[in-house]
């Protein structure tokens, strides 16, 4: 007897088949065989549509297996498959990426404004449109000098990372994703100009080169953290909690920790690769601080950034941080991806990032320290158009995980932590590492990032805005459509219909 | 919006406009119809639902004292304010400001002037001219506010807005215009794209002796009242061109920022310009954009500001506005047609066109003083 169904049905044209086996050489979780002809186990299937995209007779089918539940909205075959499944192991069920549960998505409540008559509209292909923008800690005011008629800046430059396009790549540790995908990352964010973060699985020696694009990150259980590592980049990352699983570490299983992945975690191989729930020496915001300074000083001064999960007591939480010292608050919403995490905690704990960049944003101003430091906006941004929301609601830059993933040929099946992508991104297995191509995978993150330029620069331009720190945290010339009073009130958001105001 | 003074209108009026100005170096005296000719020569600009001056040296007698001009919707809110401003400031004269009855100007509100001081015991700390003017500062901002009803049109010293809902000629008809004797005037007719028929909303708009006029719409106009509003600043007159005269004193006044380098933040060099400066310049650049990044004014405007030492002009970034200035011995000119000069100044002895971002500035002779 077998309690739980597959979740898709793989159908092969046997008239169209040729035999060829690539889809039997192509799928990573071992859900199609060769014999006489190809017979499919779907129970392995995880609907990555390897075999389908590299089947030359377009033989291969993969839909939902359509088995029949008694029609019931409170006991949804999610909930009834996870029983069986507990029942079975007594185990927390795991997942990868981000939350896929039906909760209110905000960004797709919110509306832009454009230019009708009274303010012309400007078109970014014959004018300016300028996306630079600075991350880090800055003064409040300048003092400036003159001499022989020239005014001189009297106040000393802050340090801060300058990026072309506000889009940065979100942390994935070398170890959750592929070298090769890992590598693409890094190709890309020096061809954009922007920078990306490490996650917490260290840099690969041969990937310094690339250093002043990558903020290194330190995390709970201080893989690969060693002078050169924390010198090599354009600044370091602290990571205290991640969108898609608060308040928990991390778990890279044994699979995934072949030599290579050792080396720079600096752990012996095939040895699961623990991360701590919290980090043991900060226990509070006054041991954040301590850290805070000692990776400064241990970097030579580069600035900080602090990582943290979207949680309800956010506002204060930035604000704290930010007083600590760090230049950088990376606040991560509850979609946010992840390559391990249990189901309770990916899809039940944390609140969306439209919510939290706007009190974040509005407390800072508030307290009259919204200078002191970035917010970089993190946990699903889809589109250009969630990046521009969410650089109207109060953050100067966002940072994309899940859609870089994308991009590299993901096809979101949520089995990463399996170590089994067919796609060689979220795995380990040479053989299928080597399927991804870096140059090919940077080709695609850099065409991303440029069509959703030219859709922020289309938008920035209908609404008459030629710099993006004019419509940073400019929200009025954003609208709430559905969205219920208070929560338009907590985003600082006018309905639909009210006029500027 | 207002709705804690019985304005909640739910708007903030775009508008396209005419500005004019001028401004004597040598702080020769004109009279107010000049400013009201040339204003008028520009009718077409306006849609009579606004229309406002601002003139400088016109209180010579109370020079030392800071002059409030208030609006009031009625004499109970007079009352209110009248009891708020005693207890922060010693006032040394209050009257009516002298009006006429113009037939198509139908139940104006309550205009009063005050010239006053802060009261030493009000202010605790600070005895200098700095803390004064922050204190006054915010008073102005707390009336506004915070007193339904009652709106403060300028602040400064030997200066004064007035302003209203009509045509220009009308509006310098009832505020008895011709009756002043002024070194800089500052003219403004509004065409507001929606009338909520609220005198506030004229402009110029001020802060202390910060008086802006403002042809534009401000595109960014969300995040800098966001970013005057860190600094203690509510915008209440419900038109986005508040904000401006806010920006201007929290730069200029507050934070000590040269007039020259004012353009450099309101309307930043393109970072394509910047790249190609040399160190100091670029750096210079660099960090005004990264600093003062929210007080960038984006969208179409240009303005004309009075303030303590003189008058300036600016343009945005493009230049989507008009802006002509021209020079007559010790005057300058600043208007948004030449036709608005030529109507007071027949024979300029110069005229010329702005450009995008380029500060236009007459400042007073000092030995005048």
């Amino acid at each position: 007897m077998r309690m739980i169904q597959p979740d898709f049905r793989i159908e092969i044209d046997h008239e169209k088949c040729r035999k060829c086996g690539r889809c039997v050489f192509n799928c990573g979780f071992g859900a199609l065989k060769l014999r006489d002809r190809v017979i499919p186990e779907p129970e392995r299937c995880a609907g990555c549509h390897r075999c389908v995209s590299f089947c030359p007779e377009q033989a291969i089918t993969v839909e939902l297996n359509p088995l029949a539940f008694r029609p019931n909205e409170n006991w949804t075959p999610g909930h009834i498959k996870a029983i069986y499944k507990q029942a079975e192991t007594a185990g927390i069920l795991l997942t990868g990426m981000g939350n896929d549960k039906p909760y209110l998505n905000i960004n797709d409540h919110l509306l832009l404004d454009a230019c009708q008559v009274t303010n012309p509209s400007i078109d970014p292909l014959r004018e300016p449109m300028e996306l630079r923008t600075y991350l880090g800690r800055r003064q409040d005011r300048l003092e400036f000098n003159r001499e022989n008629g020239k005014w001189s800046i009297k106040t000393p430059e802050p340090k801060l990372l300058k990026v072309e396009v506000p889009i940065l790549f979100a942390p994935m540790s070398y170890g959750s994703i592929s070298y090769n995908a890992f590598q693409a990352l890094c190709l890309a964010a020096k061809e954009l100009d922007t920078l990306m973060y490490t996650g917490e699985g260290g840099l690969p020696k041969e990937l310094y080169a690339y250093g002043d694009h990558i903020i290194l990150q330190v995390a709970s259980g201080r893989f690969g953290v060693h002078p050169e590592y924390l010198n090599v980049g354009a600044g370091v990352q602290i990571k205290i909690g991640q969108g898609a699983k608060p308040g928990i570490g991390g778990h890279l299983p044994a699979e995934k920790i072949p030599q290579h992945i050792s080396r720079t975690r600096m752990i012996p191989e095939g040895t699961d690769a623990l991360s701590p729930a919290p980090q043991h020496d900060i226990y509070s915001i006054e041991d954040l601080r301590m850290l805070i300074y000692a990776l400064k000083e241990a970097s030579g001064y580069k600035p900080v950034c602090v990582k943290i999960a979207a949680v309800h007591n956010v506002a204060a939480i930035a604000s704290g941080i930010l007083r600590a010292g760090a230049d950088q608050v990376y606040l991560d919403g509850f979609r946010g991806g992840t390559g391990a995490a249990p189901f309770i905690t990916r899809d039940h704990l944390g609140i969306p990032i439209e919510v939290a960049v706007a009190v974040v944003d509005q407390r800072l101003r508030e307290e009259g320290i919204r200078h002191l430091g970035t917010i970089v906006a993190a946990g699903s941004v889809r589109s250009a158009a969630d990046a521009v929301k969410l650089i109207a609601l109060g953050a100067d830059a966002v940072a994309i995980g899940t859609a870089a993933l994308l991009a590299m040929g993901c096809h979101l099946c949520q089995k990463c932590h399996t170590g089994n992508c067919s796609w060689g991104i979220a795995t380990q297995r040479a053989e299928l590492v080597r399927r991804l191509d870096p140059e090919w995978a940077a080709d695609r993150l850099v065409n991303l990032v440029r069509g959703w330029e030219h859709e922020i620069k289309e938008v920035m331009g209908a609404m008459g805005i030629n710099a993006i720190e004019s419509l940073r945290g400019n929200r009025e010339r954003l609208r709430g459509l559905g969205l219920d009073s208070e929560t338009l009130k907590i985003l600082g958001v006018k309905p639909a219909g009210a006029p500027m105001g | 919006m207002r709705s804690e003074c019985g304005y909640d209108l739910g708007m903030r009026n775009p508008c396209g406009c005419g500005i004019t100005s001028f401004l004597s170096a040598r702080r020769r005296m004109f009279g107010g119809e000049l400013i009201v000719r040339s204003l008028h020569n520009m009718v077409e600009r306006g849609n009579g639902l606004g229309a406002g001056y601002a003139g400088y040296g016109i209180y010579p007698e109370r020079k030392d004292h800071y002059a409030l001009h208030l609006m009031y919707e009625d004499e109970q809110c007079r009352q209110s304010t009248e009891d708020y401003l005693r207890l922060y400031f010693r006032i040394f004269e209050a009257e009516p400001i002298p009006t006429r009855l113009v037939a198509s100007i139908d139940s104006p509100p309550i205009f009063f002037r005050y010239f006053v001081l802060p009261k030493e015991d009000a202010l605790e700390t600070d005895w200098t001219e700095p803390a004064w003017d922050e204190f006054v500062m915010s008073r102005v901002t707390e009336v506004n506010s915070k007193i339904p009803g009652a709106f403060v049109l300028s602040s400064g010293k030997n200066m004064g807005v007035f302003k209203g809902v009509g045509f220009p000629l009308e509006i310098g008809e009832f505020f008895r215009l011709d009756e002043y004797q002024g070194y800089c005037w500052i003219g403004h007719s509004r065409f507001p794209t929606n009338t909520p028929g609220w005198w506030g909303g004229a402009h110029p708009f001020t802060m202390l002796d910060t008086a802006v006029v403002h042809n534009g719409e401000i595109s960014s106009y969300g995040i800098n009242r966001r970013y005057v509003e860190m600094f203690g600043y509510r915008c209440t007159m419900m038109t986005d061109s508040e904000v401006v005269a806010y920006l201007i004193d929290l730069l200029h006044r507050k934070h000590k920022i040269p007039l020259q380098l004012i353009p450099a933040i309101l309307a930043s060099e393109f970072w394509k310009n910047i790249d190609l400066m040399e160190s100091e310049m670029k750096k210079l650049h660099e960090s005004i954009r990264q600093v003062y990044g929210s007080a960038l004014l984006n969208g179409p405007f240009a303005i004309v500001v009075g303030h303590r030492d003189g008058m300036f002009g600016l343009a945005d970034r493009v230049k989507l506005r008009p802006m002509i200035a021209a020079k007559k011995d010790d005057v300058l000119y600043i208007a948004s047609e030449e036709s608005a000069i030529r109507e007071i100044c027949s024979e300029p002895d110069s005229v010329w066109m702005p450009r995008a971002g380029e500060l236009v500035s007459g400042s007073y002779e000092e030995v005048q003083q």
